[in-house]
């Protein structure tokens, strides 16, 4: 190193200082780069606490039970509240939850237990690699392609998929993780007595892995509710409850949280100001439960 | 009990037969072998439609964009006209606005991010501390994107409007201030885009940098390396390509954030190297153009939105290989 070279040709003259002085330029440098770094660190924590205190600052000041049973306000009125979009949020999670969880569970066996190292493992693995980088809107242009524009109807169902789109790669690849760190002696036990693949996988990968598993889920179901761009074309927004009359309104645009705060936004009027805040307050406590739930969930497998 | 020499038959089928019923192992009867071949292709079938989803969603997307794609071809990516009456679309300032805010994104996030993946695995603090701080930038990544949009309008354009305006008073000569801010424009959007893309580049930095082998830190000390010395000129050269796999995953990342955009950037269609003045991106004009859509713009919008995937796609599968290409050339190294 250069550095080191540079002090040996002085040291013919000077015997070596050894202890540290701040005259010294290099001594100097570093503890002025120390400090930078750890600024900068602080400096990014800044908006997350900046973010948190105005939740609770401007949405905790609306939040009363109201908000919970109410419907969405129109342009004047005053009051009102969001609970068909918390209906709507978590029916949408359910279904895509519904459709990514078996779907993601399964490929990650094939890839983990049944074919590791087969082309075709390599293909999905490869694959739902690049899913997990797909821009969420394109899960909503994916969904409105594939649903909306083959049912005729924004509905609940649509947003369901372009969710589960998002969904898919997060459990395939943190259950194939998880199946991959089953002690590969326990399987040769299982098989040792006679056990189909099959049965290895039910009564000993599964079992053993599960808390890996519902980590991953955990994790996408917390990303998926809080996800707003896949469903504004999909499941769009809807002032009314998702029963109404005593009938299922699955079939027809479905309110969400999310797209509330957006639309909500945008509005000149400060009772929806406020209730976006509201809105968003309740939606980051829910997604941080799911997302603190699936810690908690990996931790015990240690 | 003896056999007998007239009934070996019928031992060996006892024997069989207390085995199946006793014992913990016996072999698979054929229910459980026709069950095991349906599962597994069950299995393989799940397996196959991760990428028949794949080819699906591309064949969706392309088929829908097809007309819009023969009657505007390239011009398409040159012109800078949306005019939906006239009929006429042009999707430039859109592929600039998403450049751009990305970009800029990029430099400030990547700063922040690679310096807070150099701050927790260089021994700054004590482990404890260290865990602290990596799970508030953790926390980061959990908020919507939609949340940080609202904050974006309420806290951060008010706050650095005053700032943005003596910028454009004093030194509005420069081109990057060389309008007033409105409201949303680039600079809040790029801003609260930097926030959005910290916590993943700062979580790939951290694994890389962590996986730097401790020997190479422990000569460069011995040869009476400061600890900057030692950072600068052989932890970070180490971990580069992992950094660099960090920053392009940050920035396929930052191409593709929807909200926050549509709510900060400005849905301006202009192009314009102003850090203050509105512009717009792919992302946000699928979400903010596609709800109210006839036939003729929807197609437009699924050319639009092929694009997006497109770049994307290119900037991930590229920031991906750059990874594993770092963590199979440190692994290598170690042995």
């Amino acid at each position: 190193m250069r550095a080191t070279h540079s002090t040996a040709a002085v040291d013919g003259i000077n015997p070596p200082r050894l202890e540290r002085s701040y005259r010294e330029g290099r001594t100097f440098l570093s503890t002025l780069l120390s400090v930078v770094i750890g600024a900068a660190t602080v400096i990014a924590c800044v908006p997350l606490f900046s973010v948190l205190i105005m939740l609770i600052w401007r949405g905790g000041a609306k939040l009363s039970w109201q908000l919970f049973v109410e419907l969405p306000p129109t342009a004047f009125e005053d009051g009102g509240g969001f609970g068909n979009a918390i209906v709507g949020t978590l029916v949408m999670v359910a279904i895509a939850a519904l459709i990514s969880v078996p779907f993601g569970i399964l490929a990650a066996l094939f890839l983990a237990e049944f074919g590791p190292d087969s082309k075709i493992a390599a293909a999905a693995r490869f694959c739902a690699k690049t899913l997990t980088g797909l821009p969420s809107i394109l899960a909503g242009v994916f969904a409105y392609a594939a649903v909306v524009l083959l049912t005729g109807t924004y509905s609940a169902p649509a947003g369901g998929v372009a969710l589960a789109l998002l969904m898919v790669p997060t459990v395939l690849l943190t259950a194939e993780e998880a199946m991959k760190m089953v002690p590969a002696r326990m399987k040769e036990a299982a098989v040792g007595m006679g056990c189909t693949p099959s049965q290895v996988v039910w009564r000993i990968v599964l079992p053993t892995a599960l808390p890996g598993i519902l980590t991953g889920v955990m994790l996408a179901v917390a990303r998926a509710s809080g996800e707003t761009a896949p469903l504004l074309f999909t499941a769009l927004f809807s002032n009314y409850w998702l029963v109404q009359d005593g009938h299922l309104a699955l079939m027809e645009p479905t309110a969400s949280l999310a797209v509330l705060i957006f639309n909500f936004s945008g509005m000149p009027f400060e009772n929806q100001i406020e209730m976006a805040w509201a809105a968003a307050l309740v939606l980051v406590l829910l997604v941080l439960v799911i997302n603190i739930a699936g810690q908690l969930l990996s931790r015990r497998r240690l | 009990m003896t056999p007998t020499a007239t009934e070996p038959d019928q031992t060996a089928k006892s024997a069989r037969e207390q085995a199946t019923s006793d014992s913990i192992a016996r072999p698979p009867s054929g229910f459980d072998v026709y069950a095991d071949r349906l599962f597994r292709g069950l299995t393989l079938v799940f397996a196959a439609l991760t990428v028949v989803l794949v080819l699906y969603l591309l064949a969706e997307v392309g088929g829908n964009a097809a007309p819009a794609i023969q009657q505007y071809g390239a011009s398409f990516i040159t012109s800078t006209t949306w005019d939906v009456n006239k009929g006429r679309f042009g999707v430039l300032p859109e592929i600039w606005g998403t450049l751009y805010s990305s970009v800029l994104a990029l430099l400030l996030g990547g700063f922040f991010g690679v310096s807070i993946a150099i701050f927790l695995t260089q021994d700054f603090l004590p482990p404890k501390l260290e865990v602290i701080f990596k799970n508030i930038v953790e926390l980061l990544a959990a908020i919507p994107s939609v949340v940080y949009g609202l904050w974006g309008i309420f806290v951060v354009i008010p706050a650095i409007r005053p700032v943005a305006d003596w910028l454009h008073q004093y030194l509005g000569w420069i081109p990057f201030f060389s309008t007033t801010l409105s409201g949303p424009g680039m600079l809040p959007a790029a801003l609260v885009l930097s926030i959005m893309v910290l916590p993943t580049i700062s979580a790939i930095s951290r694994d890389a940098l962590a996986s730097v082998p401790p020997r190479l830190k422990e000569a460069a000390f011995g040869m009476g390396a400061t600890r900057w010395e030692a950072i600068l000129r052989v932890i970070l050269p180490t971990a580069s390509t992992g950094i660099f796999g960090a920053l392009m995953l940050g920035f396929g990342r930052a191409l593709g954030e929807t909200m926050a955009l549509a709510m900060l950037v400005g849905n301006s269609n202009q192009l314009s190297i102003s850090l203050f003045s509105p512009a717009n991106t792919l992302a946000a004009l699928l979400a903010l153009n596609f709800p109210e859509a006839d036939k003729r713009q929807e197609q437009v919008l699924m050319y639009a939105a092929l694009l997006l995937l497109a770049i994307t796609l290119v900037v991930n599968i590229c920031g991906a290989a750059v990874v594993r290409r770092a963590t199979a050339h440190l692994s290598g190294e170690r042995k």
